[in-house]
């Protein structure tokens, strides 16, 4: 494998600085956010870079959960950042990182002990990579669909409770918002799955060919990945958005949007 | 029959108050004295203190959307949630549309093509089919011209007469109270019931 110097990944940083450079008219705010976002991946890749290494070099159970565990926390965070009305307390970020670990977590021991089946199956290569992939995805469609439920219930709160004073049942109420949330949580997934292969080279398949895996290997591990994730996004946001729609209601099926807080 | 004793919402007077069976009792008092969020307390949409109880049932002892079922609010302005008139009806060929001066087939009707007062009467109908034990009505005319008034007033009457129900009814209408209601309850600028 060719391997890539600082000048190399500073010739890449150039494209980054062009483009903040050249949009500094059209959008004032795109400049700092584009530095800022990539400092932020220099950084944060080069400091699990350095994890990765050292946990490569002693396999324990204990450090792969803790470096899971932050993982999951950091996701959590980044599904409440990315809502502009969230539920106030401890559910803001509850509802995320609960679906999340239901999820994510489960579908990843699933797959490192039953499809993967390394021995030990806590091996940090297999599982860390996979875990971050289930979380990465499921990350993005939880926040997709939490930001969506909460917007979607602000904007319709009159017709939810219209639909409340004629007697329909909290899920009735809702049920046109679910479906829409629901399938916007899911709706990336089905489209990568469809384009995969014909218009994306999906990242860890490119990855392990550029590592000089045997395409049709790499194309296998695609392929599992694909389907975990799919299910990991599904059920993280299958679970995310029935929480949400319970804490949207109280115990005498009213309507509580006071739980939301604007950000 | 349908009984308030000191209903009391966050940050207003307790109310107290009694419906007879087939009484029809007008509600008046000033722009934002509460009477809107009187009727939400009424069918427990809004968390309030204090009793309410249909024929000796109280509220908190059916499920909330049983409740709202029994105790039926019509809420000044109507939603509709779905492209048609007749979605929004569990037994769209049973809606008398023609007594309120409607197309009788306007259960295929587009939504967004009727106008307010169409949409004001069609929710009316879409309340009264679910038979409700109380009507909360706020203010229904609102919208109306002369003749859909009379037809409103005669039906709901009519309903009353012929199921037993009650009714409270909101209206800044003097001579619409006096025409309709024997009793009526006034709310001061505090949301006391005088």
């Amino acid at each position: 494998m060719t391997t890539l110097s600082t000048w190399d990944l500073a010739i890449a940083a150039m494209l980054v600085l062009l483009l903040a450079f050249t949009a500094r008219d059209m959008y004032p705010g795109l400049p700092r956010q584009l530095l800022v976002a990539a400092l932020r991946t220099a950084l944060q890749l080069t400091l699990i870079g350095l994890v990765l290494k050292a946990l490569f070099a002693n396999v324990s159970l204990l450090w792969v959960a803790l470096l899971a565990a932050v993982m999951l926390a950091v996701a959590g965070y980044e599904v409440m950042a990315r809502q502009h009305r969230r539920f106030g307390g401890a559910w803001g970020y509850g509802i995320g990182v609960l679906s999340m670990f239901i999820s994510s977590f489960t579908i990843a021991l699933f797959a490192l002990i039953v499809v993967v089946g390394h021995d030990p199956w806590y091996q940090p290569q297999y599982a860390i990579p996979l875990l971050g992939m289930l979380l990465g995805n499921t990350m993005s469609s939880i926040a997709l669909a939490l930001d969506r439920l909460t917007q979607s219930a602000w904007e319709q709160r009159d017709t939810i409770e219209a639909r409340l004073m004629l007697g329909h049942s909290t899920a009735e109420a809702v049920s046109g918002i679910r479906q829409q949330v629901f399938r916007s949580g899911v709706i990336p997934i089905i489209n990568a799955m469809a384009a995969a292969g014909v218009v994306s080279l999906p990242g860890m398949m490119t990855g392990q060919i550029l590592a000089g895996a045997p395409p049709v290997e790499a194309v296998k591990y695609q392929i599992m990945i694909m389907f975990l994730i799919t299910g990991g996004a599904g059920f993280g946001t299958l679970t995310a958005v029935r929480l949400g729609v319970r804490r949207l209601f109280d115990e005498r099926d009213r309507l509580r949007l006071d739980r939301l807080r604007r950000f | 029959m349908f009984q308030v004793d000191s209903l009391c919402c966050v940050g207003r007077p307790p109310v107290s108050f009694s419906l007879q069976a087939g009484e029809l009792v007008c509600l008046s008092g000033p722009s934002g004295c509460g009477k809107t969020r009187l009727l939400r307390a009424l069918i427990d949409l809004d968390p309030c203190e204090g009793t309410v109880t249909l024929n000796g049932a109280r509220r908190e002892s059916l499920p909330a959307a049983l409740w709202r079922r029994r105790v039926a609010l019509l809420p000044a302005e109507s939603r509709w949630w779905a492209a048609t008139v007749g979605e929004h009806f569990a037994d769209p060929g049973a809606a008398p549309f023609d007594r309120l001066g409607l197309d009788p087939q306007a259960a295929g009707l587009a939504v967004e093509r009727l106008s307010s007062g169409e949409r004001q009467r069609l929710a009316l109908l879409r309340v009264l089919a679910g038979r409700p034990e109380v009507l909360l009505l706020d203010e229904p005319t609102a919208n109306l011209d002369a003749a859909s008034i009379e037809r409103v007033e005669s039906l709901i009457s009519q309903y009353l007469a012929d199921s037993g129900a009650a009714c409270l009814w909101v209206s800044h209408d003097r001579e619409q109270r006096r025409r309709l209601c024997a009793r009526s309850l006034a709310m001061t600028a505090e949301g006391a019931l005088a």
